[in-house]
């Protein structure tokens, strides 16, 4: 057994208690560009939540995740634009989508391994960019405006700064228990045995492909999740929240604070974005830092953020 | 009529032009099984050169050859200072470090030379049209691309079939260890296969500059087609990538310019021009989406991945 205290748990539990308190503290400051920010930092951090179920558990490289955030964000956004406010229909039919359209890629792009699943999810993804770019009834390259949010029944209202955030919050602790109840199953073991070795997974009897696939369309699906929560919160959706770039910050948040650990994504997208706001006050050039940081940790913080507490535990006790 | 031939002119000279990006992608992987995203950006920093050394000097072939030398040393520079120590490590480690370059190469390049594109005009001998067939022009500058890449193509496969630094580069793919053992410098020569991957990315940018506006990220869309290319001509395989990237070259042309006719013919006005752009840059997707369905492995995989 590890010892209770460590820097690890420390961190985890420091961080949910302050993004549980972060209402409080903007509320009674007013600074309410802090609670915008970190709306859009839990959003990302649940994409990333979602992203690191295929990627850390599953060891499925995908380089096009932010396909299901505009996937999920314009099924709220034309459904709005079409007259359908009601969130009872829209966030189902945005998961719906994400859902089928993991299908048909993952169906695909799993029929290959390695270097080509990469490419091939990164051109399915630009691919979906080309083809909403390509919209012109629903602005095409100059996105789409929502002019209301989904509509829930009365005491919920997105409207509300605090209570999307909250809401926001609670299905990314939602999605984050799903993602661990997933991997401590029989389910989430199969596919991390998948991952380590596939041909002896399928030497045991393990239909592995098909595991894959479900495990590439939850988290497909979650990922519209986080789609359609960016779409209200931004009352805006436009192709350029699934460019291919989009899919690489996925990846840096989920690599970043630790892949194949239930907290990482949400340290690396809190890690990521608040250095991404702090670097751009610095300087107007601030990708001239963070690209070269990225490398940094790629050269030298292997496991991320959470390697490095790790690594800081093991150290304390011995 | 003559606009078909035209297009198919087009489709051919993008599809070569891909190929040069392509054929660097996939040497780079196959040799050092290196996934290398930034290739987009060197691409930009082709054009980039170009535009600025043509300016300096005057004369638009000064400068491009210029700008391809000073191409090839950036990319040394880079696989000395970053990809040398990459190798080896796992795919999602490559594709994290060269996006990290991506970001850096990008912004490097708006401090440089400035958020606007730049533009480089074509001297009077390439800009004017040519007469191909009895009442046809053709863009004399399209078939110096074509003729410039056919070159390279012609090159490139003398290169590594049939001379000495090619028969180590082969080697070098498929035993590194036994290729060191027997006393080839392995570093160096990894450096110039980078560099020289990266030359090509540069000629295909430099070579684009006069057609479209030299700018930031004009690297990373063409560089999705040449990962598109790779995957249905079979990563590492040279032969592979000029097949996929006539294919893609004259689907994606052909199709951008005639598939709107094509489905207005099928489908109401409205109907068509409503899908039309979405659905032709689809094309090349659904391509590849069955290739991959028939063959997983791109259709001249060069096998031993």
């Amino acid at each position: 057994m590890r010892p209770a205290l460590n820097f690890r748990t420390i961190v985890t539990v420091v961080l949910i208690a302050a993004l549980v308190l972060l209402p409080l503290y903007t509320g009674l400051s007013g600074n309410r560009f802090l609670l915008t920010l970190f709306t859009r930092i839990v959003i990302m951090a649940l994409a990333a939540v979602s992203l690191n179920l295929m990627l850390g558990y599953g060891g499925m490289m995908s380089f096009g995740h932010a396909a299901y955030l505009g996937i999920g964000g314009y099924a709220v956004g034309i459904l709005a634009h079409e007259g359908v406010l009601n969130g009872f229909v829209q966030w189902p039919v945005a998961l719906a989508a994400s859902a089928l359209f993991a299908l048909v890629i993952g169906a695909l792009s799993l029929r290959t391994r390695g270097v080509y699943f990469i490419m091939i999810t990164l051109a399915f993804a630009q691919m979906t960019y080309y083809t909403f770019a390509g919209l012109a009834r629903y602005g095409g390259d100059d996105g789409l405006t929502i002019y209301k949010r989904s509509q829930f029944v009365a005491p919920i209202d997105l409207s509300n700064k605090t209570q999307f955030y909250y809401i926001c919050l609670a299905l990314l602790f939602g999605a984050i228990y799903l993602v661990w109840r997933l991997t401590n199953s029989r389910f989430g073991m199969a596919i991390q045995g998948a991952r380590s070795n596939d041909i002896r997974m399928r030497a045991i009897g393990f239909p592995t492909y098909r595991y894959r696939l479900v495990c590439f369309v939850i988290a497909g699906t979650l990922c519209g999740l986080a789609g359609a929560l960016l779409a209200n919160q931004n009352d805006f959706v436009s192709p350029s929240i699934m460019y291919w770039t989009r899919s690489g910050d996925l990846i840096i948040m989920v690599v970043l604070g630790g892949m194949a650990t239930p907290f990482g994504p949400v340290i690396g997208a809190v890690a990521l974005l608040v250095l991404e706001e702090a670097l751009s006050g610095i300087t107007e050039y601030w990708q001239i830092i963070l690209g070269p940081l990225l490398l940094l940790v790629v050269l030298f913080a292997r496991g991320g953020i959470d390697g490095l507490l790790a690594r800081a535990d093991s150290k304390v006790r011995s | 009529m003559t606009l078909f031939i035209e297009q198919c002119l087009n489709g051919l000279q993008f599809g070569l032009l891909l190929f040069l990006l392509a054929a660097g992608l996939t040497l780079v992987f196959g040799i050092m099984d290196l996934v290398n995203l930034a290739h987009g950006s060197l691409y930009m920093i082709g054009a980039y050169f170009a535009a600025t050394f043509a300016a300096w000097t005057g004369s638009f072939v000064l400068g491009a050859i210029l700008a391809l030398l000073a191409t090839l040393l950036v990319g040394m520079v880079v696989e000395v200072v970053v990809m040398r120590r990459i190798y080896g490590r796992d795919h999602l480690d490559h594709v994290l470090a060269t996006f990290g370059l991506i970001l850096f190469f990008d912004e490097a390049v708006r401090l440089i030379w400035g958020p606007a594109g730049l533009s480089l005009s074509l001297p009077p001998w390439l800009s004017a049209p040519v007469q191909i067939l009895p009442g046809v022009n053709y863009s004399a500058y399209r078939l110096a691309v074509i003729v410039v890449t056919l070159a390279v193509a012609g090159f490139l496969y003398v290169l590594v079939m049939r001379t000495r630094i090619g028969m180590l580069i082969r080697a070098g793919a498929s035993n590194r260890e036994m290729v060191g053992a027997l006393g080839v410098n392995i570093k160096l020569l990894y450096t110039l296969v980078f560099g020289l991957g990266a030359a090509l990315a540069g000629l295909a940018g430099l070579m684009q500059a006069p057609i479209l506006t030299v700018q930031i990220g004009m690297g990373e869309n063409i560089v999705i087609l040449a990962f598109v290319i790779t995957v249905i001509g079979g990563i590492g395989s040279i032969r592979g990538a000029l097949v996929a990237a006539l294919l893609v070259g004259f689907i994606d042309t052909l199709g951008r310019a005639f598939f709107p006719d094509i489905l207005r013919m099928l489908l109401s006005k409205e109907a068509a021009a409503t899908l039309a752009p979405a659905l032709s840059s689809m094309l090349i997707y659904l391509l590849m989406a069955v290739v991959l369905v028939v063959k997983p492995e791109g259709l001249f995989s060069a096998g031993n991945k």
